[in-house]
C-alpha cells in the first residue's frame, strides 16, 4: 500500500471532513441512530450503497488522471447523475473543493491543477481520486480512501453526538474492514471495465431524506 | 420464458399521435385504451424466476404516450433469476408519462428491473417506479434495481437499489423502517428540494426532478409520491395526506 | 455558505490578501459584541469581511447581520461539527474557504475577521488561518484567569478583558488581572474593554487599525 493512502485517509487530514457527517447527525436527531447496533447499520448502509458508487468514481477518477487530456467535467456529470439531493451534491463538492485545495499544496502536481481549472468545486471523488493519483496511489488504493470516507466522518460524528464508547465505534470500523477490501475491489474492477455509464450507481433513499431534513433544519452543528 | 414486447408511436400529418406499433408477447400483453393510452396486461403468472422480459417503448417526436399497467407485478422465484428490461426513447418534444401498477417481491424472487430511459431535448417525461418488499408479512426476495436517464447524450440519473439483504434493508441510511420504495423521475425543473414525511422532491443537476419516497404499504408510498410529483410540478407546497 | 465557483486559492504568503484576525476566547465573553463593535469602528474606512464559527446553528452570525454593522452578504457561517477548536485550529479547511470567499466576492478586502466559536482557555487560533489574534476574557469568569493562563491568554496577539463594568459586582480586581497578564505575556498588549459602555471599543479598534496598515504595507504586491 502507498503510504499516501495513510494521509488522505486519516481523520486529521486538515480538508474540512470533521465538519460533515454523512447524514449521521439528523439521523441520531430523529432516533435512528442511537447505540453501537444501529450506528453499525447506518455504517454498512452507506458503505453498500452509495459508498459503492463513489468508491467506483474515485477509482475510475484516478485511473482517467493518468491520461493526457482527463475528460474532468464528463466525470464530475457522473457523480452528479448518480447524486439526486442536492445537499449531498452541495456536501460532496465543497469537501471536493477543500480537499482539492489542500492536495494542490501537499502534492502539487499539474493535474490537480488541470482539475482546478476545469471544476474549481469538483466532487469529492474527483478530487480524492486525482489526489490519490498524484500522491502515486492506484486506483485500487483510490477506492479503498473513498470506501473508508464512506464511513469514517459518520461514525466520528456519532461518537461526539452519541458520547459512544469510541473504542466500540473503532471496533465496529474495524468489523468493517472486509466489506471496505470488498467494496474497493468491486469498484477497481468496475471502474477498469465498461464505461463510465456503467459504474455502480448505488443509492440510499434514507440517506436522501436525512439529507435535505439535514440541510432545511434550524439547529445543526455538522455540514451536513 | 423470453418475451419482448413493444409500443411506439408517430406522428400523423395533421399533428397528433398515433400508435404505429404495438407488440405484445405474453406475459407482456399490450392493449391499447385510449387514443394515446396503452396498457400492459398480464396474461400469466410473474415474471418467474428464469424469465427475460424486455419492454421497448419508442416516443416519437412531439408525439405522447401514456403507458400504465391494470394490475401491480408479483415478481415469483423459479428457476435462476427474473429480468424485466424497459428501454425507452423519448424524441425532442415528445411527452412520455409511465406510471405501471407497482411490483411486488415475493419471498424467494430473484429479480432484476433495469430501465433505460434516452431522452431527446424538450422531452416532457413522467417516469413512476414503485416496488413492495414482499406480499403482506411477506420477506421480499432479493432484487436489483437500476435506472439510467441520459438527456441528449449527458447523464442525467443514474441509481441502483438492491433490496433483499434484510441487514441492508433495515439499515436507517436504506430503507430504514419502510417496506416500500418508490421514485418518480420527471423531467419538470424545480427550484429547490422540498421535504417531508417520508419523500423528498429533489432537483437534480441536470434538468429533471426526482421524487423519492419510503413508506410503510403500497398506500402510503402512493400517497407520498403523489405529494412531491404535485410539489414537484407546482409551485405552492402542499402537506401529504 | 455557497460555493464558490473559480480557482482563487491564495498562496500561503500572504501576499495581496487582506490581514486576518482570529477572534477567541471562552463562551459568552463578549467575541460576537467585540467583531460588532470592530464593524462599527472600522467599517467606514476599511473593507471587511467577518466568518463565524457557531457551534450550533447561525447565532452568532445572525447577530451580528441584525446588529447592522456590515453588509450581511460580508457575514458567512462555518459549521464546526460539535469541534469549533478544530475548526480553527487543526482542520481549518472551511474557515479558509469562507475567508477566501469573502475575498473573492468582495475584494479587495483590508481585515477579514474570524471569530471562533465559544470554546475553552486552550483554543487558539492556526498561523494558517489567522495572520493575528485576539484573545477575549470577561472579568466574570474570575480575576484568577490570566494568571492560570492558556495559549490563548499567554500567546494571543491581543488580550482583551471585556465587561470591566462588573468588575465590582463580580469581586475581580482589575489589577490584579493586567499583573498577571503582564507576567504570563511579557510585552504582549492586553486591553480592558467594556463594550456595553463603549459599543465601538476604541482602543482595541485602534490596535486592529494599526495592524492592518502594518500588514498591508509589508505584503503588497510589488509592482513590477
Amino acid at each position: 500500500m502507498n503510504p499516501a493512502l495513510l494521509l488522505l485517509t486519516d481523520s486529521r487530514l486538515p480538508a474540512g471532513g470533521h465538519a460533515h457527517s454523512g447524514g449521521a447527525e439528523r439521523a441520531i436527531a430523529s432516533g435512528a441512530v442511537r447505540d453501537v447496533p444501529s450506528l453499525e447499520a447506518f455504517l454498512r448502509g452507506r458503505l453498500h450503497t452509495t459508498g459503492t458508487a463513489t468508491a467506483a468514481l474515485t477509482a475510475a477518477v484516478c485511473a482517467e488522471a493518468a491520461s493526457a487530456e482527463p475528460r474532468w467535467a464528463a466525470l464530475d456529470a457522473e457523480v452528479d447523475a448518480r447524486t439526486a439531493s442536492p445537499a449531498q451534491r452541495e456536501a460532496s463538492t465543497t469537501q471536493g473543493r477543500l480537499l482539492l485545495r489542500v492536495a494542490r499544496r501537499v502534492w502539487p502536481s499539474p493535474v490537480l491543477d488541470g482539475l482546478a481549472r476545469a471544476t474549481p468545486s469538483p466532487h469529492h471523488p474527483l478530487a480524492l481520486g486525482v489526489a490519490a493519483h498524484a500522491a502515486g496511489a492506484t486506483p485500487g488504493e483510490a477506492a479503498l480512501a473513498a470506501a473508508y470516507h464512506a464511513v469514517s466522518g459518520a461514525a466520528t460524528a456519532a461518537v461526539r453526538l452519541l458520547g459512544l464508547d469510541p473504542v466500540a465505534v473503532h471496533g465496529l470500523l474495524a468489523d468493517l474492514a472486509p466489506d471496505l477490501a470488498a467494496v474497493a475491489a468491486q469498484a477497481g474492477l468496475a471502474a477498469g471495465a465498461a464505461g463510465w455509464e456503467a459504474l455502480p450507481a448505488g443509492s440510499a433513499p434514507a440517506l436522501d431524506l436525512i439529507a435535505e431534513q439535514h440541510a432545511q433544519a434550524a439547529v445543526r452543528l455538522f455540514v451536513s | 420464458m423470453r418475451a419482448s414486447a413493444a409500443v411506439a408511436t408517430a406522428l400523423t400529418g395533421d399533428g397528433r399521435t398515433i400508435i404505429r406499433r404495438l407488440a405484445s408477447a405474453p406475459p407482456l400483453t399490450l392493449r391499447q385504451t385510449g387514443p394515446r393510452a396503452v396498457h400492459l396486461i398480464s396474461t400469466a403468472a410473474g415474471p418467474l424466476g428464469g424469465d427475460r422480459l424486455a419492454l421497448d417503448v419508442d416516443v416519437a417526436p412531439y408525439t405522447t404516450l401514456e403507458l400504465g399497467s391494470v394490475a401491480g407485478t408479483l415478481v415469483l422465484p423459479g428457476d435462476g433469476a427474473s429480468e424485466m428490461l424497459v428501454t425507452a426513447r423519448v424524441g425532442a418534444g415528445a411527452t412520455l408519462r409511465f406510471a405501471p401498477e407497482p411490483t411486488v417481491l415475493a419471498a424467494g424472487c430473484d429479480h432484476r428491473l433495469l430501465v433505460r430511459l434516452t431522452l431527446e431535448a424538450d422531452a416532457d417525461v413522467f417516469w413512476r417506479e414503485e416496488i413492495v418488499f414482499g406480499r403482506h408479512g411477506e420477506s421480499p426476495g432479493r432484487c436489483h434495481a437500476r435506472f439510467d436517464a441520459t438527456c441528449d447524450g449527458l447523464p442525467l440519473l443514474r441509481q441502483e437499489f438492491t433490496i433483499g439483504d434484510p441487514a441492508l434493508d433495515a439499515s436507517p441510511a436504506v430503507y430504514g423502517t419502510a417496506r416500500c420504495v418508490g421514485t418518480t423521475f420527471l423531467t419538470a425543473r424545480t427550484d429547490k428540494p422540498t421535504v417531508s414525511d417520508g419523500v423528498a422532491v429533489l432537483p437534480l443537476a441536470g434538468p429533471g426532478t426526482l421524487v423519492s419516497a419510503l413508506a410503510a404499504d403500497a398506500v402510503e408510498l402512493r400517497s407520498r409520491l403523489e405529494w412531491g410529483e404535485q410539489t414537484a410540478l407546482t409551485p405552492a407546497p402542499t402537506s401529504p395526506r | 455558505m455557497g460555493a464558490n465557483h473559480d480557482d482563487h486559492h491564495h498562496a500561503p504568503d500572504g501576499r495581496g490578501r487582506a490581514l486576518r484576525l482570529g477572534v477567541g476566547g471562552p463562551v459568552g465573553s463578549g467575541k460576537t459584541a467585540l467583531v460588532a463593535a470592530l464593524c462599527r469602528a472600522l467599517g467606514r474606512t476599511l473593507s471587511l469581511g467577518v466568518v463565524t464559527n457557531d457551534i450550533y446553528t447561525t447565532e452568532d452570525a445572525d447577530f451580528l447581520r441584525r446588529a447592522g454593522v456590515l453588509d450581511e452578504e460580508r457575514i458567512l457561517a462555518v459549521e464546526t461539527g460539535c469541534c469549533p477548536h478544530t475548526a480553527i485550529r487543526d482542520d481549518i479547511a472551511a474557515n479558509l474557504d469562507a475567508v477566501e470567499t469573502l475575498e473573492h466576492r468582495f475584494g479587495p478586502l483590508d481585515l477579514v475577521i474570524v471569530e471562533s466559536g465559544g470554546d475553552n482557555l486552550t483554543a487558539t487560533f492556526s498561523r494558517g488561518l489567522a495572520d493575528r489574534q485576539i484573545f477575549v476574557l470577561d472579568v466574570s469568569g474570575g480575576d484568577k484567569v490570566p494568571r492560570k493562563g492558556g495559549p490563548g491568554v499567554t500567546t494571543s496577539d491581543l488580550l482583551v478583558v471585556n465587561k470591566t463594568d462588573l468588575a465590582p459586582l463580580v469581586g475581580a480586581d482589575l489589577d490584579v488581572m493586567a499583573r498577571d497578564a503582564r507576567t504570563v505575556r511579557g510585552e504582549r498588549p492586553v486591553l480592558f474593554t467594556s463594550i456595553r459602555q463603549e459599543p465601538t471599543a476604541a482602543a482595541v479598534a485602534t490596535w486592529v487599525s494599526d495592524q492592518v496598515h502594518a500588514w498591508s504595507h509589508d505584503h503588497a504586491v510589488p509592482v513590477s
